[in-house]
Order: C-alpha cells, then structure tokens, then sequence
C-alpha cells in the first residue's frame, strides 16, 4: 500500500492508532456506555476514516480506540486472516499502531472480525470487536431511526416476532440464516452482525465483545458472560446450522464450511471458514502422524 | 485447488502498482501539475472542497490527481484528511453581505441596488464544443471587466423584508451543532439540516431539489439572489480581544424567494431557501435552497405531501456520497459465509417444497482434498 502520510504535511506522523486522543475518548465513553447497556446501541460521532464506509470503518475505530502498544492483533474476514479485506485492516494496524500481528486465535488480545465468530472458544483477557453494517435489528421492518428507537425504548419487539412467525408460516422454518436476531439479557433485541447463525451460541463467551457500525455512529457491546437468546418459538426452537459434512483440509465436523466450486463441472468441496482453526487441526494432525511413527 | 482465498495480500500490492500505472497514463503524455488542475479544473476543486468539507484548493487539486477525476474518490480523500486534523478554533460567521461578488444576478426585480453581475458563468454560452481549445487555443482576451466592485451588495430579500412580504430570518446566537464531531440525531433542526446539505451530493441534491419542483412535494421558487465572491473569514484571538482576518474563502449563496399562501400559523408571505457552498458552486447551491425550504414544512405548519424531498430522515441519511458509496461498493468484499448460510436454507427450502429435481447432483458430490 503507498504511504498514508499526506504530502501536504510529510513529515509529520499519525497518533497511535490514527485517531486523535480526543476521538479514541468520545469513541471510550461509548464503549463504557455499550458495556453499561448489553445489547443497547450507542451514538457515537463516527469519524471518516481512510477505508470507506462499509469496509469496517466501525470495527476499526473500536479496534484503535481498544489497542494498546502491547496488544497483539489478529483480523479476519469470513473467518480467514487472509482475505483481502482482512489483510487491509492488519495492514493498517501494523503501520499506524505498530502492533503485534498473528494469525493464531489464542495468541491474539484483540480479533477484529467481519461476519465470523473464531470457533476456537475464547478467553477473559481477549476482545472481540466486530464490524456491522447495519446495527439496527429493525431497520428492514422499520426504516426509520426515530421509530426504531421508540420500539427499543417500549421494548416493543412485536413486530420482529411477526416477521419470524410468518417466516414459519410460510416456509415451515424461520429464514433468517445469518445476522439472525438475538435477545440480550432479556431486554435489547440485538443484531450480531452478519456472522451466520451457526455463529450465534458462541455469542454468550467469557470474552469482550464490542461492535461497530461506522456509517450508521453506533456501537454496542456484550460484556463477557452476557445472556444472549436466538429469538425463536417454543415448537420452532432456534437451531444453528452449518453445511452437512466434515471439513475436507482437517476433516472437522463442528466447524462452519465454506463451500468452494473446484472445477468446471461444479464439484464442491467444503472446508473450513475459519483459517485458522483448520490450520491448527492439520498441524496436530501431522505432528500426531510423525510421532506415532516414531 | 483452493486458491479462491489465498494470496491476497500479494494481490493487494500488485493492484495498488498497477493503479498508479493506470493513474500516469502515457508517460509520452507530460504529467499533470497540481497547480494545472488547480487552475484549469477550478469547478472540480470546487466540488470536492464542498463535498470533502475542507477548503483547501491544493489539496483538493491534489486529491483529484490520485483519484484519477474520480471526484466522489477525491471527495473522500479530502474527508479522510480532514479527519486527521487539529481544531483551533471556530471562526466568526462569515458576513456573505460583505463579499467582493463576482456574480450576482437576481430573478426577482430586473434591477436593484449593486446591479446584475453576470460574471463567469456558463448560463449564455452556446454549448458547441470549441475546437479551438484542442488546437492550443490562444491566449483569452482580457476579459473586459469593470475594475473590480469591492462595494458591499444589500441582500435582495431585505427590500422584500422591509415590507413584511417575506418572512424574518430570526437571528441566533446558539451554536451551532456540529455533524462531525456529534452523530447525527432525528429529528435534525435546520441549522443541522444546512450542515448535512453543505456536505452533501451534487447529484443527489439536484435529484431531490429537481423531484420538489416537478410535483413531488412543490417548491418552485425565484431565484431572490445568487451571489458568489471571496469573504473574509474572521477569528477571534483571545490575546487581542477582538477578530482579525485569518484568510478568505470564496463562497457560493442562494437565497430563493417561496410562494407561500399562508397556513393556521403563519400569515401570507413569502418564505426562504438557503443554500451556502464552498467555491463557485451554482447548482448545489440553488439545489440545497430548494431542498431546504422543502424541508421546512413542519416549522412552517404545511400539510405534508409525502414527497422524499420532504423527508428529513429520508434525505440527510443518504445525501452524503462517501456513506453511500462506501456502503454500496461493499458487496464487492467477499460475502461467502453469509451467502453459504443462504446456500443452504435455500437449499433445504427446495427439498422440502419438492422442487429440487436432482438432489444427488451438486452439494452432495464432493472431492478428496
């Protein structure tokens, strides 16, 4: 990528993590606030920042204003270190926060994700921070922010209900397959983002996880061990579901798979979306192989 | 086999060089100066000082330069610019009734004190394409102009606010809220409204303000004045106790003159549009003095005709083209997990309707890694 220090004032350097103190601040409060209000979605007065809107701005203003020099990070989307979204965001952590990068789950203090939820279960001292489009769970039944917000405040989610029972009613099943909405501590109805619902059991964690949505100046937040309820009904319960097969690279069965066409003739092959985690089952793996050898 | 995801960060580097490439062109063809463009494409810096919220013609010349003309691309890269930037202070309001206009017509009266100023404007022009400036051209002739009118223009509404026919523009002292530093609220008050149209799309402003006119709501206003000129911008220092002149801008303002028949709470008058756009920017301007007063009907007690134009949700939501753009342009990024998760419920869907002819083929034929 070409240098993001501007010409007009070469020379001069970008704060830790690109956002002035007074940003990381505002952005803080929020956060503060979201951990306050599990599931309840802050204002807060997003910045523009150097990827558009829609590319993870609001992920990586949480992400900037989470780090610390002694943080390391790990970014993925759809569950791989190496898309090339995902390796934008490292790369932009790298140059204007100077902080540790991996790839391994575990190691890192800090995960900005975009539509996954890492299936290696995280720890207390880690953040999730997510990127969201659109953090309003009602925004298609009600496009309006000001009424949306009333529905929030009466905790009027009738509606929300409806939509899912005339799912039913229609097709037999709730379809709803990703960004399936969630009840936070019995109050807020939350979106996850557009992680898929296989994803969601995950959200209750003792891990940290904060969202942000850039374009639409909103964050919200799960404080570890928060409640999180798929929504559902009695004799519809809620299930995840993923792809039926086991991974074709680690031969995994309770990961989620990406299906991926290999030839011209359509042949699939499914193997894990998260990278990582396939990874590290396939060293296992050989390693198991090399010592049962020797 | 399972390259779909792999290798990006090589791909990302190898694009970003065969961009600059692209961005030189020729390199036969002598390169492009920030100062060419910032003299010789001055409605493109225009735009992008407006829209990018910054008024710096260097940068914004600079920015239409690595965005190859793409404007809503240099448009962004003056507003990821700004961001960066430190805050002194505010400047006093700029008086638009002191500006050295270089034009200034109205539509109302055929003459009023200060005079018609065509200026430089397109209005007159036959639009023929002129060969001439192909060829090299030749030097403009000094434009035979007037020495330069440095009188202050009076406003044209004021002859009419003299006479009670237009409403008070009532003046306050309250600060102004701030859109950049404070997330947007609904419902927004007009100042908040002026601030978001001031930012906001050229071309969607013009689509809003065009649909008002054409029975989406009604305005269809006079032009009361169109002025554009350099102002003075001056600040307050603390250490002198009172403002000195930091610079100046030039600055293009629209007042429109509105029918307006009067409603339970306000008698008969005509009421105000405003439009107030960095550079010479004549069709946002009038474009927001339309959409601005469409916005008004609320304060001005009118019935609501359930236009867009009179949205005020609706349209400060998606008058800024960097959130548009951005949002839009993101499907491009992979959405495979999500899309999977469809995958299969449409699948399952389809097995359950019966309408899934062969099951056998496609999701079930696999291969070994």
């Amino acid at each position: 990528m070409d240098d993001l220090r501007p010409v007009a004032t070469a020379g001069q350097s970008y704060t830790f993590g690109y956002l002035d103190d007074q940003t990381k601040r505002m952005i803080r409060r929020a956060l503060l606030k979201a951990v306050a209000i599990p599931g309840y979605q802050v204002p807060f007065a997003s910045r523009e920042m150097p990827m558009p809107y829609g590319w993870g701005t609001g992920g990586v203003q949480v992400t900037a204003a989470c780090l610390t020099p002694e943080d390391c990070l790990k970014v993925i989307d759809q569950g791989a270190d190496d898309t090339t979204n995902a390796v934008s965001i490292r790369k932009f952590f790298e140059r204007v926060a100077g902080v540790a990068t991996t790839e391994r789950t575990p190691e890192a203090s800090v995960i900005q994700t975009r539509h996954r939820v890492p299936e290696t279960p995280l720890r207390e001292d880690q953040i999730l921070v997510y990127q969201v489009p659109i953090p309003e769970p009602l925004r298609f039944l009600e496009p309006r922010e000001t009424e949306a917000r009333k529905m929030h405040a009466l905790e009027e989610y009738g509606l929300m209900h409806v939509k899912l029972y005339e799912d039913i009613a229609r097709h037999g099943h709730i379809a709803t397959s990703y960004a399936y909405p969630v009840k936070v501590e019995g109050r807020y109805v939350m979106d996850p983002s557009p992680i898929p619902k296989f994803d969601n059991p995950k959200l209750e964690s003792p891990a940290l996880q904060l969202f942000g949505a850039g374009r639409e100046q909103r964050i919200y937040a799960l404080p570890p061990h928060t409640r999180v309820v798929s929504l559902d009904f009695e004799d519809h319960p809620f299930e995840p579901s993923k792809a039926d097969h086991p991974c074709a690279l680690c031969g995994a069965e309770d990961s989620y798979l990406d299906e991926v066409i290999t030839d011209d003739s359509g042949t699939r092959m499914y193997v894990c979306s998260d990278t990582d985690y396939c990874a590290t089952r396939r060293d296992q793996i050989a390693t198991t192989a090399t010592g049962d050898r020797a | 086999m399972y390259v779909a995801v792999k290798g990006g960060e090589r791909a990302i580097d190898n694009a970003h060089d065969w961009l600059a490439e692209e961005r030189r062109g020729d390199p036969d063809v002598p390169e492009l100066s920030v100062a060419q463009i910032r003299e010789q494409m001055t409605l493109a810096v225009n735009r992008v000082m407006a829209e990018g919220s910054l008024y710096d013609p260097d940068l914004a010349a600079l920015a239409i330069k690595q965005a190859r003309g793409d404007l809503i691309e240099a448009i962004f890269l003056v507003r990821a610019f700004r961001t960066t930037l430190p805050r002194f202070g505010a400047s006093t309001p700029v008086d638009t009734g002191t500006m050295r206009c270089d034009r200034r017509i109205s539509a109302t009266f055929k003459d009023a004190p200060g005079g018609q100023v065509l200026g430089p404007t397109f209005d007159y022009t036959h639009r023929l394409v002129d060969f001439m400036l192909e060829a090299g051209g030749e030097k403009p002739k000094a434009a035979a102009r007037a020495a330069r009118d440095t009188a202050p223009k009076p406003r044209i509404t004021e002859y009419l606010g003299r006479d009670g026919l237009i409403e008070d523009e009532v003046p306050s002292e309250a600060e102004p809220p701030d859109m950049t530093r404070t997330p947007m609220a609904h419902p927004a008050e007009r100042p908040l409204r002026l601030q978001a149209l001031a930012r906001g799309d050229e071309g969607f402003l013009l689509g809003m303000a065009y649909s008002t006119q054409r029975g989406y709501g009604r305005t269809h206003p006079f032009v009361g004045e169109l002025r554009i000129g350099p102002v003075a911008v001056e600040m307050d220092v603390p250490e002198l106790g009172f403002a000195v002149e930091i610079g100046e801008v030039v600055l293009t303002e629209c007042e429109t003159v509105n029918q307006f028949a009067g409603s339970r709470t306000e008698p008969p008058q005509f009421t105000r549009g405003y439009g107030l756009v960095f550079g010479q920017s004549e069709r946002k301007a009038i474009s927001m003095s339309l959409v601005d007063r469409s916005l008004r009907w609320e304060e001005l007690g009118e019935e609501p005709a359930g236009a867009p134009a009179q949205d005020a949700e609706f349209v400060l939501s998606h008058a800024d083209n960097i959130q548009a753009t951005g949002f839009l342009e993101h499907i491009k990024l992979p959405h495979y997990v999500d899309f999977q998760s469809e995958l299969e419920l449409v699948r399952r869907l389809r097995r359950e309707a019966g309408a899934d002819a062969n099951p056998s083929t496609g999701p079930d034929a696999e291969v070994a890694p």
